[in-house]
């Protein structure tokens, strides 16, 4: 009988799986964390079945470990996302990420009218809520809900 | 503070609010005096906005001040393509403190955060204008004697006006009671209600503008705007459903006042003018005291 093919990608030796990602902002994620512009090894997988989410996406980085702050930059896409640290194929460290207080850049403010849609301003927001996410812009201090939240 | 900006209400804490209360009743006594003699002020004005603008430049006036500036951008080298950013930059170096109206939201914040002199916010779009809310806490305390637990009723455009909102920001601080009048479109928006929830603040709204007003300490009438109406023949059914007119004053209490923003169109009815009871104008003209004290606040005169 023949063995199940199984793809190669199910484990690495070292580096982060991020897990829980809603598979629809998987690629938001990406960009956050500029995986698009790494050498690291990295496999993903999306739409896979999740009892919490309905369609998760997981991703898997070679040799690459966050720094909390930068990790916490994808809670606004990603708040139930899990990390697995693994050295040497064990999982040695778990963490979830944070949805900051307060957050600088990443996303855009949603009023059209805002000033950091008209002038070179880094953007930056007051979170005044965290489960359903909602920045409060520091300089038009209108709301930007999640389904509106645009990443730059 | 130096470099001590005023672009929204909630930048000054409440012994501020009324230390600036304070100081504007000083004006009020004796409003010609030299404290900014040598002071160059600029006054910049983006979009037209005449009330302001006089209501600003008779302060710094009568405060012996000088003033460079402009009443609106096509006079300006905004209309060359330059960026707020420059423009701020520049005045900065040419004034001891800049007063800024501006279409755009958010730009007052971000001009008090590049200019080197304190930045006053003279209106930014629909957001803020905290020296009218300033003036409205002046006019309040004046007629009441009091900023303390107070019956406000709002009349009008509640959605999209500005002053109602700043202002139900600040009397918050002092306990009042709100009472919201206003078509069924034009309602009080829920981040509003919710703040005063989380206060634990009681509000009442209505859809009509009846007897309830007996209720109240201080009316504040706002304009219902045609623009904001998608559809023109419910401008016509609401617009003259939220008139003021002096025979519906009878029952109301002694003290209460009749504020409004300014300028109004149809909304007070002019026979009101003439009753006790109405205060708008002198409403404009404590503008004019507040932003003395506002003024000499931020420049650390005293």
């Amino acid at each position: 009988m023949k063995e199940p093919k199984q793809m190669s990608v199910s484990a690495i030796q070292n580096g982060t799986v991020i897990d829980h990602v809603p598979a629809r902002n998987l690629f938001k994620v990406i960009q956050i964390l500029g995986l698009d512009r790494i050498d690291n090894q990295i496999t993903f997988g999306t739409n896979l079945e999740s009892k919490k989410l309905g369609r998760k996406a997981i991703i898997k980085i070679s040799e690459k470990f966050f720094a909390d702050d930068d990790i916490n930059r994808i809670a606004l896409v990603a708040p139930d996302a899990k990390l697995n640290i693994i050295k040497d194929y064990e999982v040695v460290e778990k963490k979830v990420v944070e949805v900051p207080d307060y957050i600088v850049g990443i996303a855009r403010c949603m009023n059209p009218k805002c000033i950091t849609n008209f002038e070179m301003v880094t953007t930056q927001f007051k979170v005044v809520s965290k489960k359903n996410v909602l920045l409060r812009c520091h300089y038009c201090e209108k709301i930007t809900n999640q389904e509106n939240m645009q990443i730059i | 503070m130096k470099n001590r900006s005023l672009v929204s209400i909630d930048d000054f804490s409440t012994e501020e609010i009324l230390k600036v209360l304070d100081l504007a009743e000083g004006f009020e006594k004796q409003p010609i005096r030299k404290l900014l003699e040598g002071k160059v002020i600029a006054t910049l004005f983006f979009e037209p906005s005449t009330r302001t603008r006089l209501s600003f430049e008779s302060a710094i006036n009568r405060l012996g001040g000088k003033i460079v500036g402009f009443s609106d951008s096509s006079s300006s080298s905004v209309s060359k393509g330059e960026t707020l950013h420059d423009t701020i930059k520049m005045v900065s170096s040419y004034s001891d403190l800049i007063v800024m109206r501006h279409p755009i939201e958010g730009s007052a914040r971000f001009a008090s955060e590049i200019a080197s002199v304190p930045v006053i916010n003279a209106g930014d779009g629909a957001n803020q204008h905290p020296t009218q809310t300033m003036l409205d806490l002046y006019s309040i305390r004046k007629t009441q004697g009091t900023l303390n637990n107070l019956n406000i009723f709002m009349v009008g455009d509640l959605k999209y006006g500005r002053t109602v909102h700043s202002l139900i920001m600040a009397m918050s601080r002092w306990n009042a009671t709100f009472n919201f009048i206003s078509p069924e479109e034009l309602r009080m928006p829920d981040e509003f209600k919710l703040y005063l929830d989380n206060l634990g603040l009681k509000y009442y709204e209505h859809s009509d503008f009846t007897d309830i007003i007996s209720k109240a300490d201080i009316i504040y009438m706002t304009r219902v705007q045609k623009e904001r109406f998608s559809d023109p023949i419910e401008y016509e059914k609401v617009k003259n459903v939220y008139v003021l007119r002096s025979s519906m004053l009878k029952n109301t209490k002694p003290n209460m006042r009749i504020l409004h923003p300014l300028p109004r169109v149809n909304e007070i009815h002019t026979d009101v003018d003439a009753n006790p009871k109405a205060y708008y104008f002198e409403q404009a003209l404590n503008g004019v005291f507040t932003r003395q004290a506002i003024l000499c606040t931020l420049l650390g005169i005293n």
